[in-house]
């Protein structure tokens, strides 16, 4: 039994240091590490820069343009990515629809749209969620219906993450609509640009426009989008789900917001002195790096498992509700942090490109927005409650 | 990195697992309880023979040479099944005192009866008023005509009862609360001056305060010097107790589990409700953590003495107190009225596992001491 890396595997993370250290820009980090928001330009000149690299898809299998990490460098990558300040990659064409064609797409489907993720070209959001079908997504209603070359889809998706800045969407559509749930649905690609769809934007509790609902009116969607078998959608959103709820722990991200609130906490005041030498919050912090501490060993007993061909079963359930709640208690103290002047709502300040006089400090503006925005977490990618479903079902056969 | 463990790592986890489970059914153990020695002295010399005691020593003094992940297998088994063994006190901490204070004399006397098991140790560190702290050490130690007498009071000494050799603190120099100044003494707790009154524990087994009027003791190591290493050997102590622990939660789960499927009410078992379900996961989830940090505190235990060791062992003990805790009163909130019994199998595992946050520091204690060290970069 070992917890460190090995030699090899510390040599691996000072490549990948160096690597970020030399060609992560330093206006990005910034962003990032201060919780500012990204521009689209932001994302993919950060994506291109590691597509050059090779490292934009580590995932992916050597042939299509992957790497030969094993989950223990994915993981390393991972962590210090995000403690130099990376963007958290957006995840929808790499990470999410592009598994999906290279296990159950056609060779035609792997060539048209595995090099267009990798080069940037298109950019994908996610049609999963309806109004009236969120965590029990397999209520969905969205309707595609053959009509000679094409599936005719109506209906309405909804939490649609930057949909705003997609030219792609994966849709779960119900094909059938006399099978039960499951059964009926099917994985269809869908060009953005095709007519009758329409993005209309959500703005979020923290005003800020992150989500889309997306209508589709009568779209002609050619039979040759359909992923898999028609009727059989459910397999592909099953082994996507496995696959988002790996990385959703989030331990790099939440120790880099971790580095953050100490750093709040060190230039916050209270009773005359920083409020990071305060018994009391001082303890409140160190109890979430314990917290924090625990579940980067559960994360690494999971990738070790997987670097000996364990598959991520249940557990990531357990540690996906661990991991988001850590990050929540991150943003609440960041929030606490700043007493009264967590209550001015500053938006503009979120920009890097306000030139205006901060009204505390470049850090000030962010928390409040963030803890808000961080409620999020425990919802999405199967909410908390549903994971825990899943792990009674699963592994405790409940 | 690599959490597997070898085959010679499983043969040990296997033997363990074995004994624990041949022995320590309910009655057997409420029979242990309740004998004189308040374990099963059989069952002690069994841990003997098998080697088990003799795991952590080195191949000199008879033993294996086992690292802190050793000991984390055989604890766990011992938590599994919630033993009464004093198997920590005298194995761990007695020896691992012994270990790095005692002369090659001293060494040769004491650690090879330990490994062994044919000496039960016990080590007396609290006081009436220590409250965790091992520097809050009032019982005195001075020299007398070339001998070393001490005088004092020390509690709830675990194996206490039964031990061949008791190893105390006492001050020898400095003020209270100054690590400067304490000592390590073996005593023999037949000595004049010694009287004990012993009692049971909360958890099952059994322990005695300590009264020392004028009793000669054996120095062990320098004189006012034994804080560090008392401090260190605690640290093995707690990565021991943090595996015990998972054990124990890992039974009392197991337990909690197998209620929910089996007991009815409202003409379905009472793990169809969802509100029950969920708290299970969150029970299997503080075991989780647990492990993750039981498992690092075990890498850590025997690590050379580092603030990263000793932050990392607060840490470990920290969430592992919480962890017991819960999982400790959510097995009894699930089991019902069942639960509230002497009788039921699942109490004595809650009790025991909230005994365990009373011993090496509550979660506060460990809270303080992260907090203190936090590094704020």
């Amino acid at each position: 039994m070992e917890i460190h890396y090995s030699p090899e595997q510390l040599a691996f993370r000072d490549e990948v240091r160096e690597f970020l250290k030399q060609e992560l820009p330093a206006d990005i980090a910034a962003k990032v590490k201060l919780g500012k928001h990204l521009h689209k330009a932001d994302h993919e000149r950060w994506q291109k820069i590691l597509s050059k690299r090779g490292w934009y898809a580590p995932g992916w299998p050597v042939e299509h343009g992957g790497t030969t990490w094993g989950p223990i460098e994915k993981h390393i990558f991972d962590e210090e990515s995000a403690a130099f300040g990376a963007p958290r990659l957006v995840p929808f064409g790499v990470n999410m629809v592009a598994p999906v064609i290279i296990k159950f797409g056609t060779e035609e489907q792997k060539a048209k749209y595995l090099p267009r993720i990798l080069d940037g070209t298109d950019w994908w959001c996610q049609g999963y969620s309806e109004p009236g079908a969120g965590s029990d997504l397999a209520s969905l209603k969205t309707r595609a219906v053959r009509d000679g070359d094409y599936y005719i889809v109506n209906g309405q998706k909804t939490w649609t993450t930057l949909g705003q800045h997609a030219n792609w969407i994966f849709c779960l559509v119900r094909t059938d609509p006399e099978a039960q749930q499951q059964r009926g649905i099917s994985f269809l690609l869908i060009d953005m640009a095709t007519p009758g769809i329409t993005v209309r934007p959500i703005i979020t509790l923290d005003g800020d426009h992150e989500v889309n609902e997306v209508f589709f009116d009568d779209v002609k969607v050619p039979v040759e989008n359909l992923v898999g078998e028609e009727n059989k959608g459910w397999t592909c959103a099953k082994y996507l789900l496995t696959h988002e709820r790996t990385g959703l722990a989030g331990i790099g991200a939440s120790k880099a917001a971790l580095t953050n609130l100490k750093r709040i906490a060190s230039k916050q005041q209270k009773n005359g002195k920083p409020l990071i030498e305060d018994a009391l919050f001082r303890s409140q912090i160190a109890e979430v790096e314990m917290s924090l501490m625990a579940a980067e060993m559960s994360t690494l007993r999971i990738v070790a498992a997987a670097s000996e061909g364990g598959v991520p079963g249940s557990e990531s359930s357990i540690l996906k509700v661990q991991g988001t709640e850590i990050r929540q208690a991150i943003t609440h103290l960041m929030r606490k942090a700043l007493g009264p002047y967590a209550l001015p709502f500053l938006p503009e300040e979120l920009d890097l490109d306000f030139d205006g006089e901060m009204l505390v400090d470049d850090y000030a503006a962010s928390p409040a927005s963030q803890y808000f925005n961080m409620r999020k977490l425990s919802i999405f990618g199967g909410s908390n409650e549903i994971q825990k479903n899943i792990v009674s079902k699963m592994i405790l056969e409940l | 990195m690599d959490f597997k463990l070898t085959e010679e790592q499983q043969m040990l986890q296997e033997t363990a697992e074995r004994l624990v489970r041949d022995v320590y059914d309910f009655e057997s153990r409420k029979a242990f309880s309740e004998s004189e020695a308040g374990f099963s002295t059989a069952f002690w010399q069994q841990l003997g023979e098998l080697g088990l005691t003799a795991i952590p020593f080195s191949e000199e003094l008879g033993g294996f040479g086992g690292t802190g992940v050793e000991t984390m297998l055989i604890m766990e088994q011992l938590g599994k099944g919630i033993c009464l063994e004093p198997y920590m006190e005298s194995v761990i901490l007695a020896g691992g005192l012994i270990g790095q204070l005692g002369s090659d004399a001293q060494k040769e006397e004491l650690l090879g009866g330990i490994a062994t098991g044919e000496l039960q140790a016990a080590v007396a560190l609290d006081e009436l008023n220590s409250h965790y702290d091992l520097a809050n050490v009032t019982t005195t130690a001075s020299e007398q005509g070339g001998a070393w007498v001490l005088n004092g009071r020390k509690g709830v000494v675990i194996g206490g009862q039964t031990a061949g050799k008791i190893l105390v603190s006492a001050r020898t120099a400095g003020n209270n609360r100054d690590e400067q100044g304490i000592s390590l003494f073996v005593i023999d707790p037949s000595a004049a001056g010694v009287s004990r009154r012993v009692y049971a524990t909360v958890d099952g087994r059994k322990a005695c305060e300590l009264f020392l009027d004028n009793v000669k003791g054996e120095l062990l190591g320098e004189a006012g010097n034994a804080y560090d290493a008392i401090r260190y050997q605690s640290g093995r102590a707690i990565a021991a107790l943090c595996a015990e622990a998972v054990g124990a939660m890992r039974t009392a789960c197991d337990l909690t589990l197998d209620y929910l499927k089996t007991r009815k009410q409202f003409g379905v078992p009472i793990g169809k409700f969802q509100v029950l379900q969920h708290r299970m996961v969150d029970m299997i989830s503080e075991l989780e953590r647990a492990t993750s940090m039981a498992i690092l505190a075990a890498c850590l235990a025997d690590d050379e003495d580092s603030a990263e060791r000793s932050a990392k062992l607060a840490a470990a003990k920290f969430v592992i107190n919480r962890a017991g805790r819960y999982v400790a009163e959510q097995c009894i909130q699930l089991h019902g009225g069942i639960a509230m019994t002497w009788e039921y199998n699942g109490a004595h595992y809650a009790k025991r596992l909230v005994m365990i946050s009373h011993q090496f520091g509550d979660d506060d204690h460990h809270l303080e001491a992260y907090a203190a060290q936090l590094s704020v970069a």
